[in-house]
């Protein structure tokens, strides 16, 4: 057992983990941060992307005593007073889902992205979207909400 | 998961002691296959040493004609660093290439090289540049290191701490991803060197490997119209529910053909 201190979503969150304990079941599991889903727990799908210390991560396939010390956020601290993010508005706006599952994992890469490339064109967002998967096969829709998170963050 | 004993190493000197003392304790670096491994149960560790953070196994520099990279340098520092696209392009639009955004994010080169899966892509730079492999105990040259499928040079208790890249006149390198899983069907890394050029092919056999018959072909004429008339021997290649070893054959020499148009700037 290991003893952990993290940063999640603004919050210090301290918990007692095995081991071999996941990210994505610390989250899940002590935390009761549910938003971060597990797909396929073979470290494809992407529905359990968080960002790490500003990058994102698939948290199925990081232990949780690796983010001892680090920054987490989840799908739950994205939204600030408030207000969506603008990859939560577009995915809304765009009705870039379908059954909804992987659309934490979906808003956590837009996110990241878009702070990376401001401007993506839509060969960079399938090529940036590439550890998600959606099985309902809701991409084109996706693609759409990825260019409307970036024009919003624009603004 | 089967059980196993997490440790945070902080020095290369307590990496070393620590392996040695345990032969069936693992080093985690970006743990991109180790996890999922473990959470397969197709191996059960005593301890897992995490090597992060240690800073014998990063940073990026060139010194003279060489770019040496540290172990624990993730995808996607290799893909941005403003070092690796001045000195070798080739080697960041590689690493751009590797997996997914966040697999990129975590995954490192030492583990990708210590792994040397039969379809990774930075074994193809590493041979085709023959790469010095810089362990904690000694320096191998890439032709002595890739040993076939998942197996190389390094012995027990020894790990990576950096990769010398001699860097090249040009160099490129072209894959036919897997479109499910990223993984080269086959890839390969063509370079103009000081010993003349070099092909290395990954993905499409049982490990990274040299293509003898194209070096020669194009230490003649660089010109991907040099290797129409090749036929690269399938003895060795790979066949499986992704394709026989004839379409890995044509596909690595079109693959050749791209990365030596690259290189050209001719279609």
């Amino acid at each position: 057992m290991a003893k952990i201190t993290m940063t999640v979503n603004g919050k210090k969150s301290t918990g007692d983990v095995e081991d071999r304990a996941l990210l994505a079941n610390f989250l899940r599991d002590e935390l009761k941060l549910t938003g971060t889903h597990v797909g396929c727990d073979t470290s494809q799908c992407g529905a359990c992307t968080v960002h790490v210390d500003g990058r994102a991560i698939k948290s199925c396939t990081m232990l949780a005593v690796q983010a001892d010390g680090a920054e987490v956020v989840t799908i739950e601290g994205l939204a600030k007073n408030g207000k969506l993010h603008p990859a939560q508005q577009a995915f809304t706006e765009c009705h870039a889902l379908q059954c909804g599952f992987c659309t934490p994992g979906m808003i956590m890469t837009t996110a990241a992205l878009i702070k990376d490339n401001p401007k993506p064109s839509d060969e960079e967002i399938v090529h940036g979207l590439e550890g998600n998967l959606c099985r309902c096969t809701g991409y084109l829709n996706i693609v759409k909400a990825v260019k409307r998170a970036a024009e919003l963050q624009a603004k | 998961m089967y059980a196993f004993q997490y440790r945070k190493a902080k020095t290369l000197k307590e990496v070393g002691e620590w392996l040695a003392k345990d032969d069936e304790a693992k080093l985690l670096s970006g743990g991109m296959t180790l996890i999922p491994t473990l959470k397969a149960r197709l191996a059960q560790p005593t301890q897992l040493i995490d090597i992060n953070g240690i800073s014998e196994l990063s940073g990026i520099e060139v010194k003279g004609d060489v770019l040496s990279i540290g172990a624990a340098t993730r995808h996607q520092e290799v893909a941005t660093s403003k070092v690796v696209r001045d000195a070798l392009p080739a080697l960041a639009s590689l690493a751009a290439n590797i997996g997914d955004p966040q697999v990129r994010n975590r995954g490192t080169i030492g583990g990708s090289v210590a792994n040397n899966d039969p379809a990774a892509d930075y074994p193809a730079a590493v041979l085709g540049l023959n790469a010095k492999i810089i362990t904690n105990k000694r320096e191998i040259v890439a032709e002595d290191f890739f040993q076939g499928m998942f197996a190389t040079a390094l012995e027990a208790g020894e790990l990576i701490v950096r990769i010398a890249f001699p860097l090249p006149k040009k160099a490129a390198y072209a894959k036919f991803p897997h479109p499910a899983t990223g993984y080269a069907m086959a890839g390969v890394f063509v370079a103009e060197t000081a010993d003349g050029i070099r092909v290395a092919v990954t993905g499409a056999g049982e490990g990274v490997f040299r293509w003898s018959d194209a070096e020669a072909a194009l230490g003649k004429k660089m010109d991907a119209a040099a290797l129409e008339k090749l036929t690269l021997s399938t003895d060795n290649l790979n066949e499986d529910i992704h394709g026989t070893r004839e379409y890995r054959a044509q596909l690595a020499k079109v693959m050749a053909a791209r990365a030596v148009a690259a290189i050209t700037g001719k279609k």
